[in-house]
């Protein structure tokens, strides 16, 4: 067990190596670096201009030598401009001979963002604050649906309740964020004027929650009451159920008891591989309901190729994708006694 | 200047009325379909399943509202009448007299001529881009599955590596329009006079796969009639780079005076090289799992004691066996790419934004929607949408459930 869990972080280590690269070089890209350089200087400066901003700000050196400075394991760039030594590694208001030679993710310096002017280590942890907060409602509100919804369809498989509760979560599945979040603003925001089709960060109340939460919860819950329904549908016309059932128990009893446990290994898995899913449904809402948290800093990352932002939301994302991809793995080995991990 | 307006019951009259040339092509397929259901196969059996034969429906009626959009829009999906800006739902045009039945956009076009033209958009880039994700996946996946070992870390390590990619960070990373400058860096490619950007670079690489599986196919099959395989193998070979220099490399052939040209937009061919790049590894992956379990089937055994090569035994024994669940997960997929490319509208990226596609019409739109009278613009592409994505699953669903019942 030990083992597999250590191979899989060396996995999961070398998966982020060449997937940070990958971004870093198309970050990187000459035409990428140029937008930057008139975004940051200005919209109208010449070839030569836009070579020397590039220059005097570290942007100028072989891309792998700078995949090494932003990793920590090459030591950061310094140049001296007009008499004034400037540096990946050296801050504002620093003396040059203060500042460490290396600054990289290894040190635990995510670098600093040009958009928001700030130290990417400051500013990511507390927009992802806010990410959490919504996707613990959405949780709240999915998983239990899903499974209640999954049992119910499962339990008496071909029956009318089986066949309408499966048809609504097919069309639940069908309905991307964008689909219901619009629908829902239409209906409960524009029409109605319930609830309220902007979320705000500072305030967390039922009016502004409603709505994000329900969009990004109606996508996910189709599939995971499907993968209930199937597994729950299994577990049913199992032997042992059989033998509940013909020993006279109550079809209540023998559901609660003797079906349910089993039934949820299988969506335990789903729950946890659906968090991927929801990285790109939090990005879609986030940046519809105009909520301040991971996807919409990642959608400005993007839009302004702020590159150290970008990067580090990256590491964010694939480290959540493949961290739940090991908890899934651990977790359905715990859950199911019949496989064991070796 | 007051716009007149329909009553809500002659808007609901009229959307229907204006789908007629659709209605009688479906009511005629459903019939022809009933008549010859028992030769369709798979798809005959949907008969039997009411859900699957309505998704089956909604698709086919999305179908043929792409190919007789002419038809159906009173409208082009670019034109524009300058009195309907933000016109209410069922405006009339005083104009030309043509009823907005979902309301004009903020520039005064139809809403419902261009979901109607939007269609052709959608239908053309999501299942071509299944279906060439689903070639690269099934030549990468066969020999995977079959062989493992370590063309099958590297493969699934490769896939994996996708996989963890989020996919909105990948399509923000590949369709800007930075990405679309060609370079001449190398001296090959400026004596070549060819370009070459990471889109261009990921279709050259992924439309490869088609031609390299046809080819295969053939190879294999005919290997002892030289004739027929010569004669595959060229047609393959001529239509195949047509298509393919076409595409890639935006080659622009003319016999005489009539062109003979493919070339897609680089926009357009950004997205679908994006669209092909995120879906193809998980077609890998299915395909590599269904060949591992197949494999070890008795008839896969007897054709390797009579000697059949590898890829004769994947493309001949395995991949037909595996038909079942691919093509269910074909209709998935298509729906899949199709939210997909409503992502990537939705977030400006990719098609130009005077396209009627539905996700650039949601992504458009959605400044509006706040307002009820407004709402229409984001609303009908969204339902259009997703009702063509829920005729999909259903339909796999349906198809899924026949196949159980063998």
């Amino acid at each position: 067990m030990f083992l597999f869990i250590l191979r899989r972080f060396g996995t999961i280590l070398l998966t982020m190596l060449c997937l940070t690269l990958v971004v870093f070089y198309m970050v990187n890209l000459d035409a990428n670096l140029e937008k930057l350089a008139k975004t940051q200087g200005s919209m109208r400066m010449t070839d030569e201009q836009v070579a020397s901003w590039l220059d005097n700000n570290g942007y100028s050196g072989g891309m792998l030598t700078r995949y090494g400075e932003w990793l920590g394991v090459v030591p950061g760039w310094r140049k001296e401009v007009d008499g004034e030594i400037t540096g990946k590694c050296i801050k504002k208001g620093m003396a040059p001979e203060e500042a460490a030679a290396y600054c990289g993710v290894l040190q635990g310096d995510f670098g600093y963002s040009l958009r928001l002017q700030k130290p990417v280590g400051e500013v990511l942890p507390q927009y992802l604050g806010y990410t959490g907060i919504l996707m613990f409602w959405v949780m709240v509100v999915m998983v239990p649906g899903a499974l209640i919804i999954g049992v119910l369809a499962g339990m008496r498989e071909g029956s009318g309740l089986d066949r309408s509760l499966s048809v609504a979560s097919i069309a639940s599945t069908s309905a991307p964020e964008y689909v219901t979040g619009i629908v829902f603003t239409v209906i409960f925001a524009s029409s109605l004027g319930i609830l309220k089709g902007i979320a705000s960060t500072r305030s967390i109340t039922i009016e502004n929650f409603t709505l994000p939460v329900m969009t990004m919860a109606i996508y996910g819950i189709g599939y995971i009451a499907r993968m209930t329904r199937a597994s729950m549908a299994e577990v049913m016309t199992s032997q042992y159920i059989r033998t509940a059932r013909l020993k006279g128990l109550e079809f209540r009893q023998v559901v609660l008891k003797h079906a349910l446990r089993n039934a949820l290994i299988a969506p335990f898995t789903v729950i946890m591989l659906q968090f991927p899913w929801l990285l790109t449904g939090v990005v879609i809402v986030e940046s519809m309901f105009n909520y301040k948290g991971f996807g919409w800093l990642l959608v400005r990352a993007a839009e302004n190729n702020d590159i150290d932002l970008l990067l580090a939301c990256s590491c964010v994302a694939v480290v959540v994708v493949l961290l739940t991809q090991l908890i899934s793995d651990i977790g359905y080995a715990y859950l199911n006694p019949r496989i064991r991990v070796s | 200047m007051e716009i007149e307006t329909l009553s809500g019951s002659e808007i609901l009259i009229q959307s229907f009325s204006r789908f007629s040339p659709v209605w009688i092509a479906l009511a005629v397929t459903l019939v022809v379909g009933f008549l010859f259901r028992a030769k369709l196969g798979t798809f005959g059996r949907l008969y039997g399943s009411p859900i699957g034969l309505a998704g089956a429906m909604i698709v086919l009626f999305w179908v043929f509202t792409a190919i007789l959009s002419d038809l159906v829009a009173p409208m082009g999906g670019r034109d524009v009448a300058f009195l309907m800006k933000k016109a209410p739902l069922g405006g009339i045009d005083p104009q030309s007299g043509i009823a907005f039945l979902w309301g004009g956009d903020n520039l005064g076009r139809d809403v419902f001529s261009r979901v109607v033209h939007g269609s052709q958009v959608v239908l053309i880039i999501a299942p071509a881009a299944t279906l060439i994700a689903y070639m690269v996946g099934i030549t990468l996946g066969l020999p995977a599955g079959y062989y493992t070992g370590r063309i099958d870390a590297l493969l699934s390590f490769l896939a994996n590596l996708v996989l963890a990619f989020p996919v909105i960070l990948l399509f923000y990373l590949l369709v800007t329009p930075e990405i679309r400058e060609l370079q001449y860096d190398t001296w090959l490619l400026g004596w070549l006079g060819v370009g070459w950007s990471i889109p261009r670079a990921m279709a050259a690489f992924f439309f490869l796969f088609p031609i390299i599986f046809l080819l295969i196919l053939w190879f294999t099959k005919y290997e002892k009639n030289q004739q027929r395989l010569m004669l595959y193998g060229a047609v393959t070979m001529v239509v195949g780079f047509w298509i393919y220099f076409g595409i890639a490399f935006g080659w622009e052939p003319a016999i005489g005076s009539v062109p003979l040209n493919l070339s897609l937009d680089p926009n357009e061919l950004n997205v679908f090289a994006a669209v092909v790049f995120a879906s193809s590894p998980g077609v890998f992956r299915i395909v590599r799992g269904l060949t591992m379990d197949i494999k070890t089937r008795d008839y896969v055994a007897a054709a390797q004691t009579r000697g059949e090569r590898p890829w004769y035994i994947m493309l001949w024994e395995i991949l037909p066996n595996a038909r079942g669940p691919l093509i269910v997960d074909l209709c998935l997929r298509i729906g899949y790419t199709t939210i997909l490319l409503g992502t990537l509208g939705f977030f400006g990226l990719g098609l130009e934004p005077e396209s009627p596609d539905w996700g650039s019409m949601i992504n458009h739109g959605r400044q509006f929607v706040r307002l009820a009278e407004t709402a229409h613009m984001a609303l009908f592409p969204a339902l259009a949408l997703m009702m063509l994505v829920l005729g999909l699953n259903l339909m796999a669903d349906g198809l899924r459930e026949e196949s159980l019942k063998d």
